[in-house]
C-alpha cells in the first residue's frame, strides 16, 4: 500500500439547477478538478463515480460509461465504474479511488459524485430517497426517510434528554457556515425560532431539520502521494479510508441511537491513521437531518454518547469552537445532491487543509475528517486527510 | 404494476401471520426470517426453524409522519413506531386506533389486520399488520 | 338428525363514527328529524385501511380467540358481502390465509345484498351436517357504499361478524333454518357502478316487510312456536324503524329485540347487520335461551334461524374478544370532510 494524495478538486454550484443537465454537471465538476490538479487528461488511469439513484431521478443507468463519455474520456477508453451506497455513494467512490491508487494498480484516478434530483417532482424525490431504507420492512408500512431519522431523534430525546432546540441549533450553525460558501444552496442565516416553528415533516423533525433536495456534482483527482509534487503544491494526503456496514433497517439494531457503521468505520480509520478523535482539527459529518449530526459527533468519538446535544449548546462545533463541524454548511445548508455529498465533504476538508477555504477558513487546520452515511446508517465511510 | 404482486405474495406468511424463524444453535428469534443466523452463521445452517410470533410488543421509538408517501397521504398525520415484539425481534409498523397524544415509548401494543397499500385503483391491494394499543 | 350450530363467534366494528346531524348539515337538511325518522343517531365509518377483508379477518380471529379450535380444522370459508374489495379475486382467501386455515379448504365469496352472511351460515350448516367438513366459517361483513346526498348516506355503515359452524362444542344449536325468496328489485348495484340504487318506498312493504314476515311465519309454522317462546329476536336492521315495526307485526316485543338492535348506534352494516345483532345477543345469552333471527337481503329474500343456547356457552371464552357493546362504545367522531376523504367521495382522475 502506498500513500494517496488529493491533488485537485472541483465543485459545481449546489441547488435547484434547472438549466443544467446531469451530463453538464458531472463534466463541469470533473473538468474543474482536472484543471485544479495540473494533470493532463491523458494521464487519467481510471474513474469512479458515486450516484445513488440516477435510474429513478433521470431514468438513466450505466453511469460509469456515461460519465466517461460526458467528460471526454470515451475515446481514451478509460475504465470508469459507478459505485452505489445510497447517500454514501460519494464516500464509497472516494474510497474505491483511494484503494485503486494505494494498491498500485493506478497512478491517477478521477473520482466523481453526482445527483440530479430536481428533474422529478418533490414527492418522487422523497420516495426515491426512501429506497435507501428497507423497502419491504420499513417503507412498505409507511415509514418515510425523515421518519426513520425522526425515530432516532425520539429515542435520543428519551434516552439522553436531547431537545428539539439542540437539534435546531445544528441547522442554525450550518446555515451560518453556508453563508460563507459560494457553492452552497442556502447562503442565508436562519433563526432558532424559524427552525422550531417550521412545518412538521416527521415529529420531532421539522422542515428546517432536513437537508434539501439538490442538484450538484463534485470531483477530485487522486494520485500516488510520491508523484503529487510533479503536478501541484496544493496536495493533501488521505491518511485513512474506513468503511463499515450495518443492518439495512433501523429497527434491526440493538441500539437505535448509535450508528454502529459510523463507530466501526471511524475505528478502522483512526487505526489506519494511528490517531484518536482528539487529533482531528475539523470534520465534515453527514447531517442529512439535524439529529444525524448529533449522533455523528458522538459515534465518531468527539464527545461521549448522549452528549451530542450538549456539545451544540457549548458551541464546540461552531467555526470558532474546538472542533469545527460542517464548515461548508453541511448537507443542511450546502445542499445534499446525494451521490455528490461524500466527494464534496472531502473537497471541503482538502480546501481547509490547503488554506483555500477563504472566509470560512479554520486557522491552522492540519487534520480533517469526512464522514458520509448511506440510509439510516447501513453504510458509512470515514476518510481522514492531512495537510502535506 | 400487476407484475409486482409476486414480491408481496412471497411475504404473506410474515405480513399476515408474523411467521419468523429461530436459530437452532443459539435460539435467537428473527423476524422477518433469515436464511442463516448472523451470529452463528454456518452452525445455524439447516437448523433455522419456523416460529409464529404473537404480534404483541412495546414501542421502542416512534415518529408522527406529517409528510407521507402518496399511498399514505390520506392518513397524515400518522404514527410509525419501532415495536419490540415479545419474542425479541424489532419491527416497524403503523399505530392505529388511538390518539397521537397516547403514543409513548413503552406503550404496549398488539397487531391488527389492515390494508397497507394498494396499487392505485386497478392494482392489487396489500394487507398486513399494523398495531393498536393493548386493552 | 344430528345437531349443528354455532361453535364460536366474533365481530368487528370500525371506530370512526359520523353523526346523522353532521351529514344532514352538509346537505341543508334537518338532522334531528332525519335522525328520529331513521332511528339512527350515528353510523360507523371504515378508516382508509379497513375494508370487508380486514373486518372479516378481525371478526374471524375474534371467534378463534374465544374457542380452542385448530384453524386447520376449518373446511370452508364463505364470506357474504356487497363490498368485497375485489370484484374478481376472493375475500375468503385473504381470511383463510390470515387465520391459518389454508390450504385444505373450500372458499367462495357470497353476495345476496344484506343477507349474504346468513346464507353463508346455511351453506356451512349443510356441509357440516353432510360430514363434508368439520367446521365452517361463515362471515357477513360490509363497508357499505352510499352516493353522496342519497338517503342511504345516513345509514350505510361498516362492520361484520363471523360464526364458526360445527357439530361439537356447540354454544348455540341451530334448531332449524328456512328461507323465503322472490325476484323483487327493491335495491341493487349494477356491475361496475360505485353506488347502489333503490326503489325508495318500494323497499318497504313489498320487499323488507313481506319477505321477513313470510319467512318468520314459515319458521314458526315449521317449529310450532310463537313469538313468546323466544328470549331474543334479531331482524335485519336497515334503519332503527323497520325492525321495530316488523317485530310488532309478527308479535315480538321491543324487549325481545332490544339486545340485538344495534343499528341506532352504528348504522346499517348490510351483510354484517343481522350477524352483528346475533353476536350482541350471544354476548349476553345464557344456557337455554332461545333466539329467533330473520335476515333480509334485497332482490329479495329472507333467512330465518331458530337457535337454542347450550351449556357450552359457559365454557366459551367470550371475554377473549371485545363484545359488541364495547365496540359500539369505542369510537371517534369525524367530520363530513374527513368522511368524504376516507370513503373516497373525492376521487378524481
Amino acid at each position: 500500500m502506498r500513500d494517496v494524495a488529493v491533488i485537485g478538486v472541483g465543485l459545481t454550484q449546489f441547488g435547484e439547477l434547472w438549466e443544467k443537465s446531469f451530463r453538464e454537471l458531472i463534466a463541469e465538476a470533473g473538468a474543474k478538478a482536472i484543471l485544479d490538479s495540473g494533470i493532463s487528461g491523458k494521464e487519467v488511469d481510471a474513474m469512479y463515480v458515486g450516484s445513488m439513484s440516477s435510474g429513478r431521478f433521470i431514468g438513466q443507468e450505466h453511469i460509469g460509461a456515461l460519465v466517461a463519455d460526458a467528460s471526454g474520456f470515451s475515446f481514451a477508453h478509460v475504465p470508469s465504474t459507478r459505485v452505489e451506497g445510497a447517500c454514501a455513494s460519494g464516500g464509497l467512490a472516494v474510497r474505491q479511488g483511494y484503494l485503486a491508487v494505494a494498491s498500485g494498480m493506478h497512478d491517477v484516478v478521477v473520482v466523481g459524485g453526482i445527483e440530479k434530483m430536481n428533474d422529478v417532482g418533490g414527492t418522487s424525490a422523497t420516495e426515491t430517497l426512501a429506497t435507501a431504507a428497507d423497502q419491504e420492512w420499513e417503507a412498505f408500512f409507511g415509514a418515510t426517510f425523515p421518519g426513520i431519522y425522526a425515530m432516532i431523534a425520539t429515542r435520543h430525546m428519551h434516552d439522553y434528554g436531547t431537545t428539539r432546540e439542540q437539534m435546531a441549533q445544528v441547522a442554525v450553525k450550518n446555515h451560518m457556515n453556508g453563508v460563507l460558501n459560494p457553492y452552497a444552496q442556502y447562503r442565508k442565516e436562519i433563526s432558532l425560532d424559524a427552525v422550531l416553528n417550521a412545518t412538521m415533516v416527521a415529529y420531532p423533525l421539522g422542515l428546517l431539520d432536513c437537508s434539501p433536495v439538490s442538484d450538484g456534482a463534485a470531483s477530485i483527482v487522486l494520485c500516488a502521494a510520491e508523484k503529487a509534487k510533479k503536478y501541484t503544491n496544493k496536495a493533501v494526503k488521505i491518511i485513512a479510508a474506513g468503511q463499515a456496514s450495518d443492518t439495512l433497517a433501523l429497527h434491526a439494531r440493538e441500539n437505535i441511537c448509535t450508528l454502529q457503521a459510523t463507530v466501526h468505520a471511524a475505528k478502522m480509520a483512526y487505526k489506519q491513521a494511528n490517531l484518536t478523535p482528539k487529533d482531528i482539527d475539523l470534520a465534515e459529518v453527514h447531517d442529512c437531518f439535524t439529529i444525524a449530526e448529533i449522533c455523528a459527533i458522538e459515534d465518531l468519538g468527539f464527545v461521549k454518547k448522549g452528549e451530542g446535544g450538549k456539545a451544540i449548546d457549548n458551541r464546540i462545533t461552531t467555526r470558532d469552537g474546538s472542533l469545527p463541524v460542517n464548515t461548508s454548511g453541511g448537507l443542511k445548508a450546502k445542499g445534499h445532491p446525494v451521490g455528490a455529498t461524500g466527494v464534496a465533504q472531502v473537497i471541503e476538508i482538502a480546501l481547509q487543509l490547503r488554506g483555500d477555504a477563504e472566509k470560512r477558513q479554520v486557522p491552522d487546520a492540519r487534520i480533517g475528517l469526512a464522514h458520509n452515511v448511506g440510509g439510516s446508517g447501513a453504510t458509512c465511510t470515514v476518510h481522514i486527510l492531512e495537510a502535506m | 404494476m400487476g407484475e409486482a404482486v409476486a414480491r408481496f405474495w412471497r411475504e404473506i406468511p410474515q405480513r399476515y401471520n408474523f411467521m419468523g424463524n429461530k436459530c437452532g444453535s443459539c435460539e435467537r428469534i428473527f423476524f422477518p426470517p433469515r436464511e442463516a443466523c448472523p451470529f452463528c452463521r454456518r452452525k445455524s445452517m439447516g437448523k433455522m426453524q419456523e416460529v409464529q410470533l404473537t404480534g404483541k410488543g412495546e414501542v421502542v421509538t416512534y415518529t408522527i409522519i406529517h409528510v407521507g408517501p402518496e399511498e399514505f397521504e390520506e392518513q397524515v398525520p400518522y404514527p410509525i413506531a419501532i415495536i419490540k415484539l415479545e419474542e425479541g425481534p424489532q419491527i416497524t409498523g403503523q399505530i392505529v386506533d388511538c390518539s397521537i397524544d397516547d403514543i409513548h415509548i413503552g406503550l404496549k401494543v398488539e397487531s391488527t389486520f389492515r390494508r397497507i397499500q394498494a396499487e392505485g385503483y386497478t392494482g392489487a391491494i396489500y394487507y398486513g399488520y399494523k398495531f393498536k394499543k393493548c386493552e | 338428525m344430528e345437531e349443528v350450530g354455532i361453535v364460536s363467534y366474533g365481530a368487528n366494528i370500525p371506530r370512526y363514527r359520523i353523526k346523522t346531524e353532521e351529514i344532514a348539515s352538509v346537505w341543508g337538511k334537518d338532522g334531528r328529524s332525519i335522525s328520529e325518522g331513521l332511528g339512527i343517531s350515528e353510523k360507523s365509518v371504515p378508516s382508509v385501511d379497513q375494508d370487508t377483508a380486514t373486518i372479516s379477518v378481525e371478526a374471524a380471529r375474534a371467534a378463534l380467540k374465544r374457542c380452542a379450535i385448530n384453524p386447520k380444522d376449518i373446511g370452508a370459508i364463505y364470506i357474504g358481502s356487497e363490498s368485497h374489495p375485489y370484484a374478481v379475486k376472493p375475500t375468503g382467501t385473504i381470511v383463510g390465509e390470515a387465520i391459518g386455515a389454508t390450504p385444505d379448504l373450500m372458499v367462495a365469496d357470497f353476495e345476496f345484498a344484506c343477507k349474504a352472511g346468513t346464507a353463508a351460515i346455511q351453506t356451512c350448516m349443510g356441509l357440516v351436517l353432510s360430514g363434508m367438513i368439520r367446521y365452517g366459517l361463515a362471515i357477513g361483513a360490509d363497508t357499505s357504499q352510499a352516493a353522496p346526498g342519497d338517503a342511504l348516506e345516513y345509514s350505510a355503515a361498516a362492520g361484520g361478524a363471523a360464526f364458526i359452524i360445527g357439530k361439537d362444542q356447540i354454544v348455540a344449536r341451530i334448531n332449524h333454518t328456512c328461507s323465503f325468496t322472490t325476484d323483487t328489485p327493491d335495491f341493487w348495484r349494477r356491475a361496475e357502478r360505485k353506488y347502489p340504487s333503490h326503489g325508495g318506498r318500494f323497499t318497504g312493504a313489498p320487499a323488507y316487510f313481506k319477505h321477513i314476515t313470510s319467512c318468520a311465519a314459515n319458521m314458526m309454522n315449521h317449529m310450532g312456536t310463537k313469538p313468546d317462546d323466544y328470549d331474543y329476536a334479531v331482524f335485519h336492521q336497515p334503519n332503527g324503524k323497520f325492525p321495530i315495526a316488523v317485530a310488532q307485526k309478527l308479535g315480538f316485543s321491543f324487549e325481545q329485540i332490544k339486545q340485538g338492535l344495534i343499528v341506532s348506534f352504528i348504522g346499517n352494516t348490510y351483510s354484517g347487520a343481522s350477524p352483528i345483532g346475533l353476536s350482541s345477543v350471544l354476548d349476553v345469552a345464557k344456557p337455554g335461551d332461545r333466539i329467533f333471527v330473520t335476515s333480509y337481503g334485497s332482490g329479495a329474500g329472507s333467512d330465518s334461524f331458530d337457535l337454542t343456547v347450550t351449556d357450552a356457552i359457559k365454557d366459551l371464552k367470550r371475554k377473549n374478544a371485545p363484545s359488541i357493546a364495547q365496540m359500539v362504545a369505542d369510537k371517534e367522531y369525524i367530520s363530513y370532510g374527513v368522511y368524504a376523504k376516507i370513503t373516497d367521495l373525492l376521487y378524481w382522475e
